[in-house]
C-alpha cells in the first residue's frame, strides 16, 4: 500500500501526516491525533458518531479516505468547544437531558452545530431531518429535537453570535 | 391510496431483579478529609443514569448535600461486587446496598459530630445542607466537613460504610413452577395512534400515551427518559428491526444500518406519560425500575392498534409492509 | 424505609456525565490510550452446520504484521463454556474457539492478531478451514420433530433439559382442563417474535493490557464487570486475581453487553504477546455474531367466561436459543414466571421450551424473557375482548391482580398497581369508562 504525506488543518493546527492511502480520517482523527470524541459507532457510514466538518460542510470521516482532506479544513467536536452555538446546544442537551449513554452525543453536536451554521432558525421537521443521518439508540430523539429548538430560540432571542 | 386510523392499548407488568434472586450487588461508602463521600461500587452504567441516582440515594441516606457525593464505579479493583446492569434490577439493588453503606457511614459521622459538640447521637440530626446539629437547637451544630476533618485528624476515626443487598435464591420447583422470582412489580399501560397506509403498508404512529408505575421515582427526568426512549425503541421493534427478515431463514441478515431498520428521528411521535408512584415494599426509598418495561408496553399496544385499524388480526412482529398487506390480502380474500 | 421527606431522591438532579457527553470527553473503553497496541480479528465459520476438518494457519501466520494466530488448541483451559456455569447452569455447551464443528454461521474459528486492524483482517482471511457441510435447522419446531438435525450432543433432542428430565420450564397452577371444559369461551391463538439486534452504538470490545507484574487490566464495555472477569478467568484457567476489569461507561447495552465474547480472547492474546491488544467487534459483527434477541413462538389458549373473567390459560412457547444456551434457559424460566401476565387466573399450565437451532446463539435482550409475553399475551387479550363482546379496557381492569392474589407460581401479589396504571392511561387517553371501573382499585375486587 503506498503511503502519502496528507496536510490539513485540524481543529486550527496545521498537521503533516505519512498514511497509506486506503487510511480514513476517522482513522486518523482517533488514532494518530487522538481526537476521542470521533466515534466510530459502524465505520459504514450509518450511524453519524463519526461526523466532523470539512471545509464548513458535514461529512462523515468513516467514509473520508485521509488523502481527500488533503489542503483541508478540519473540525470535530473538541474544535468546537469553545463557539457560543455549541456552548449553547450542550448546556440545552444538558437541561433536556439529551443525551444516555453519550456515544452518539458528540457526532449529535457536530451535525446539529453544521445545521445551525447554515440554517440557524430550522422547523421542527428541518431539525429532525438534519438528524437523519445520526442514530441514536436511547433516547428516542425527542430530548434532542427539544434541546435543538430551545437554542434556535435562544439565539434567534440573542443579538447574533 | 386510503389511510386507516386505529387506536389499541396494551397493559403490563414488569419484575425487578434476576429472576429468581441470588444477584447480590454491594457498596462502600467513605468520607474524605474534608467532608466529600466516596461511593464505591463496581456497577456499570449504560447511559441510564446509574451514577446519578446512586448519588442521589446516597446523599439522601447520608443526609448531605447531593453534590458532595462522589460515585466511583466501574473498577474490579476497587469496587466490591456488583452482578450487573441488567433485568431492571440495578436501582433497586445498587440503591438498596448504597443505602445500607450510608447507613453506617452516617452513624459514624454522627458519633464523630456527638464528641466534638458534647452531645448524645440521638440528638443530633442532618440538615442536608452539609450541618448536623442537635435536634430544635439549629446553633449547636456541627459541619460535615469539620467533623470529618476531625474524625480523620483529632480522633483517629473512620467515617465509612459497608452495604450489600442480595435477594436470597429461590429455585423453581420443576413441576409446579413455584418461587419466589421477583422483587417487586411495576406496571405500564400504552395506548397508541397508528395510521395505515393501506396501499403501501405503511404505519405511522401519531401518538403514544402512557401510564406508568414504578414506585418511588429516584430521579422523574431519567424515568422520562428512559419511557420516551424505550417507546422509540418499542416502535421499532414493532415495524421494523429484525435480523432474520425471513425468519426461520438465516437469509438476507443485516450488517448495517441501511438495512438493519429503525424508526429515524422524523418517525418519532409525542409521547405523553403519567407516572405513578406506588411504593415498593423492599426497593430503595420505594423505588422499583423502569428501565425494561418501557419498550414492553409500546409493542402490543401498537399492534393492537394496527389490527383495530384494519380489522385485521397480525400477531407477529415485526408488523413490515409485506405483513400488512398479506392481511389485508387475507382479509379481502375471506370476505369474497 | 419510609416515603417521606425526601430532599434528593425525587428531584431531577442532571445527569452527571452529560457534561462530558457533550464536549466529546468521556472516556469510553475505546478512548483508552495505550501504547503498542495490537488488534484481534476473528476467522468465522462460513457455514450455519459443517464438521470442521482442518484448520490451517500457516498463510494467516505468514501474512504482513501478524504476532499471533490462535485456534482451539491454544487454549490453556477450557474448550467449551456457559457464563452461567456458576450459578449451576450447564452443561457447558459453546466452544471458545470451534473445534469438531461449527453449529452457526459466524461461530469464531481463529483469532488473528497484528500490528493493525487492516493487517489482521487481511490474515484472518487468509485462515484455511476444511468443512464438510451438514445439514442445518432454523425453525423451533423444525428442531423438536424426530429425525431433525442434531445441533449439540449435549441436547439430544434439540431442547434444554430442565431439572426433572422436563422438556421445558413449566408452571402447573390449578386444573386448566377442568376449567376449560367449563369455560363459555375458549380462544387460541399463535405469536411471533423474530431475533432483534440490541444495537448498542457502541459495539462489543475491550482492551487487554498487560502489567509487567503478569495481571492484565481488560478496559471493557461489559454489563458486567466482575462477571466477565470471572468468567474470563475461569475460561482461560487462570488465578482471578491476574485479572482487573475497568468500565462502568458505556455506550449502551439493552442486553448486548453480556455475552462475554471479547474479553477472554483478547486477555488470552494480551498473556501470549506480552502487549496490549484490543478486539473490537466491527458492527457487521455486532449484528450478525453477537448475540440477538431470541426468537419467540407462543402459543395461548384461554377459558373465558361471559362475564369476562379468564378462568383458565394454556401457554406453550418455544425460545429459539440459536446454536448454544448462553442464558436462554434463565429467560425461558423467567418467561414461565411472567406469563399469566398481571391477570389473576385461577388454572394456569405453562410450558417454555428452550429449542437450539442453527442460528446465531440468542441471549439477553431489554425485557429478556418478558417482552414477547406481554406482546403475545396483549394482543391475545384483544382478541378475548372481541370474542366475548366486551370493552377491552374492562376485560383487563376485570381481570387484573389485586394485591394478596395468589400468582400461579405461588407468590402472593404484593406492591400491586395494574388497576391504577390502566385507569390512569384510559383517563389519558379520554376513555370513557363507567363508574364502577373507575373505582376499581389493586386493594381489593369490591368495585366492578
Ligand atoms: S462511524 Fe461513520 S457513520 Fe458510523
Ligand atoms: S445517547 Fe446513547 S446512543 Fe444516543
Amino acid at each position: 500500500m503506498a503511503s502519502k504525506i496528507v496536510n490539513m488543518r485540524v481543529n486550527g493546527r496545521d498537521e503533516a501526516l505519512v498514511v497509506s492511502s486506503l487510511t480514513t480520517l476517522q482513522d486518523v482523527l482517533r488514532d494518530k491525533l487522538d481526537y476521542t470524541s470521533v466515534k466510530d459507532g459502524c465505520s459504514q457510514g450509518g450511524c453519524g458518531s463519526c461526523s466532523v466538518i470539512i471545509d464548513g460542510e458535514l461529512r462523515l470521516s468513516c467514509l473520508t479516505p485521509v488523502q481527500e482532506v488533503h489542503g483541508s479544513e478540519v473540525t470535530t467536536l473538541e474544535g468546537l468547544n469553545q463557539s457560543n452555538s455549541i456552548t449553547a446546544l450542550q448546556s440545552q442537551f444538558i437541561e433536556k437531558y439529551a443525551a444516555q449513554c453519550g456515544f452518539c452525543t458528540p457526532g449529535m453536536m457536530v451535525a446539529i452545530k453544521a445545521l445551525l451554521d447554515k440554517n440557524p432558525s430550522p422547523s421542527r421537521d428541518e431539525i429532525s431531518e438534519a438528524l437523519a443521518g445520526n442514530i441514536c439508540r436511547c433516547t428516542g430523539y425527542l430530548p434532542i429535537i427539544e434541546a435543538v429548538e430551545s437554542v434556535v430560540a435562544e439565539m434567534s432571542g440573542a443579538a447574533g453570535d | 391510496m386510503t389511510k386507516l386510523r386505529g387506536t389499541g392499548f396494551a397493559a403490563v407488568n414488569y419484575p425487578t431483579g434476576m429472576h429468581l434472586g441470588g444477584d447480590p450487588t454491594q457498596s462502600l461508602v467513605h468520607a474524605t478529609t474534608s467532608g466529600n463521600f466516596v461511593v464505591t461500587m463496581s456497577s456499570v452504567d449504560l447511559g441510564q443514569g446509574l451514577k446519578t441516582i446512586l448519588a442521589q440515594i446516597a446523599a439522601e441516606a447520608l443526609g448531605v448535600p447531593y453534590e458532595t457525593v462522589i460515585v466511583d464505579t466501574g473498577d474490579t479493583d476497587t469496587g466490591p461486587h456488583c452482578t450487573g446492569t441488567f433485568a431492571s434490577r440495578t436501582t433497586h439493588r445498587a440503591g438498596n446496598a448504597v443505602i445500607m453503606a450510608a447507613t453506617e457511614a452516617r452513624k459514624a459521622m454522627l458519633e464523630v459530630a456527638a464528641e466534638k459538640l458534647e452531645v448524645s447521637v440521638e440528638d443530633l440530626e442532618t440538615d442536608g445542607q452539609g450541618n448536623i446539629h442537635v435536634v430544635g437547637v439549629e446553633e449547636k451544630s456541627i459541619s460535615v466537613a469539620e467533623t470529618a476533618g476531625a474524625a480523620h485528624f483529632e480522633l483517629g476515626k473512620t467515617i465509612s460504610g459497608r452495604g450489600i443487598y442480595l435477594k436470597p435464591p429461590s429455585p423453581m420447583d420443576p413441576d409446579t413452577g413455584e418461587s419466589d422470582p421477583d422483587s417487586t412489580q411495576a406496571h405500564a399501560c400504552t395506548v397508541a395512534d397508528v395510521e395505515v397506509d393501506t396501499e403501501t403498508g405503511d404505519v405511522q404512529v401519531l401518538g403514544i400515551k402512557s401510564a406508568y408505575e414504578v414506585g418511588q421515582q429516584v430521579n422523574p427526568e431519567l424515568v422520562k427518559g428512559q419511557i420516551v426512549g424505550g417507546a422509540w425503541m418499542g416502535i421499532g421493534h414493532t415495524l421494523q428491526e429484525t435480523t432474520a427478515p425471513y425468519y426461520p431463514a438465516i437469509d438476507h441478515a443485516p450488517k448495517d444500518f441501511q438495512s438493519y431498520m429503525m424508526p429515524g428521528a422524523a418517525d418519532m411521535c409525542e409521547v405523553e406519560c403519567e407516572v405513578l408512584e406506588i411504593a415498593s415494599r423492599n426497593g430503595p426509598f420505594g423505588a422499583k425500575g423502569v428501565g425494561e418495561m418501557v419498550t414492553n408496553s409500546p409493542i402490543p399496544a401498537i399492534v393492537n392498534a394496527i389490527n383495530n385499524a384494519l380489522g385485521v388480526r397480525i400477531t407477529q412482529i415485526p408488523v413490515t409492509p409485506e405483513v400488512i398487506l398479506r392481511a389485508l390480502d387475507e382479509k379481502a380474500a375471506n370476505s369474497a | 424505609m419510609a416515603v417521606k421527606d425526601l430532599k434528593i431522591v425525587g428531584q431531577p438532579v442532571k445527569l452527571r456525565d452529560l457534561d462530558t457527553h457533550v464536549t466529546g470527553e468521556t472516556v469510553f473503553y475505546e478512548d483508552v490510550r495505550v501504547p503498542r497496541l495490537l488488534h484481534l480479528k476473528m476467522h468465522r465459520s462460513s457455514y450455519s452446520h459443517a464438521k470442521l476438518l482442518s484448520i490451517d494457519t500457516s498463510a494467516a501466520q505468514a501474512s504482513p504484521g501478524v504476532v499471533l494466530v490462535l485456534t482451539h488448541e491454544d487454549l490453556p483451559g477450557k474448550k467449551v463454556y456457559n457464563a452461567l456455569v456458576g450459578a449451576g447452569v450447564g452443561p457447558e455447551d459453546e466452544p471458545i474457539l470451534a473445534f469438531d464443528k461449527v453449529r452457526w454461521k459466524g461461530e469464531s474459528v481463529a483469532a488473528v492478531i497484528a500490528e493493525t486492524p487492516e493487517q489482521a483482517d487481511a490474515a484472518a482471511a487468509k485462515v484455511k478451514v476444511e468443512y464438510e457441510e451438514l445439514p442445518a435447522v432454523f425453525d423451533v419446531e423444525e428442531a423438536l420433530k424426530d429425525g431433525a438435525p442434531n445441533v449439540t450432543a449435549h441436547w439430544p433432542n434439540n431442547h434444554y433439559i430442565y431439572p426433572d428430565d422436563h422438556k421445558g420450564a413449566q408452571v402447573r397452577f390449578g386444573d386448566v382442563e377442568k376449567a376449560f371444559a367449563e369455560a363459555d369461551h375458549i380462544v387460541e391463538d399463535s405469536y411471533q417474535t423474530q431475533p432483534i439486534e440490541q444495537a448498542p452504538m457502541e459495539t462489543n470490545g475491550c482492551i487487554a493490557v498487560p502489567e509487567g507484574d503478569g495481571r492484565i487490566t481488560v478496559y471493557s464495555n461489559t454489563q458486567a464487570l466482575q462477571f466477565s472477569l470471572d468468567t474470563a478467568a475461569g475460561i482461560l484457567d487462570m488465578p482471578a486475581n491476574k485479572l482487573r476489569f475497568v468500565g462502568g461507561t458505556v455506550g449502551g447495552g439493552f442486553g448486548g453487553k453480556v455475552d462475554i465474547m471479547p474479553e477472554p480472547i483478547t486477555t488470552l492474546a494480551a498473556l501470549r504477546t506480552g502487549r496490549p491488544v484490543k478486539f473490537k467487534y466491527t458492527r457487521d459483527e455486532e449484528m450478525r455474531v453477537s448475540s440477538s434477541r431470541s426468537a419467540w413462538r407462543v402459543y395461548i389458549k384461554d377459558g373465558i367466561m361471559n362475564d369476562g373473567r379468564i378462568i383458565a390459560r394454556k401457554v406453550t412457547t418455544y425460545q429459539d436459543s440459536g446454536a448454544y444456551l448462553r442464558f436462554s434457559s434463565y429467560a425461558s424460566m423467567k418467561h414461565c414466571g411472567h406469563m399469566p401476565g398481571p391477570y389473576s387466573i385461577p388454572n394456569v399450565w405453562v410450558d417454555s421450551v428452550v429449542v437450539f437451532t442453527n442460528r446465531t446463539p440468542s441471549n439477553a435482550m431489554r425485557g429478556f424473557g418478558v417482552m414477547a409475553g406481554s406482546f403475545a399475551l396483549e394482543v391475545q387479550m384483544d382478541k378475548i375482548a372481541e370474542t366475548i363482546g366486551m370493552d377491552p379496557w374492562e376485560l383487563r381492569l376485570i381481570n387484573a391482580y389485586r394485591e394478596g392474589d395468589m400468582k400461579s407460581h405461588l407468590k402472593p401479589v404484593e406492591d400491586a398497581g395494574m388497576v391504577e396504571t390502566i385507569l390512569s392511561a384510559a383517563k389519558l387517553a379520554g376513555k370513557e369508562l363507567p363508574a364502577n371501573f373507575q373505582n376499581m382499585s389493586s386493594l381489593d375486587r369490591k368495585a366492578g
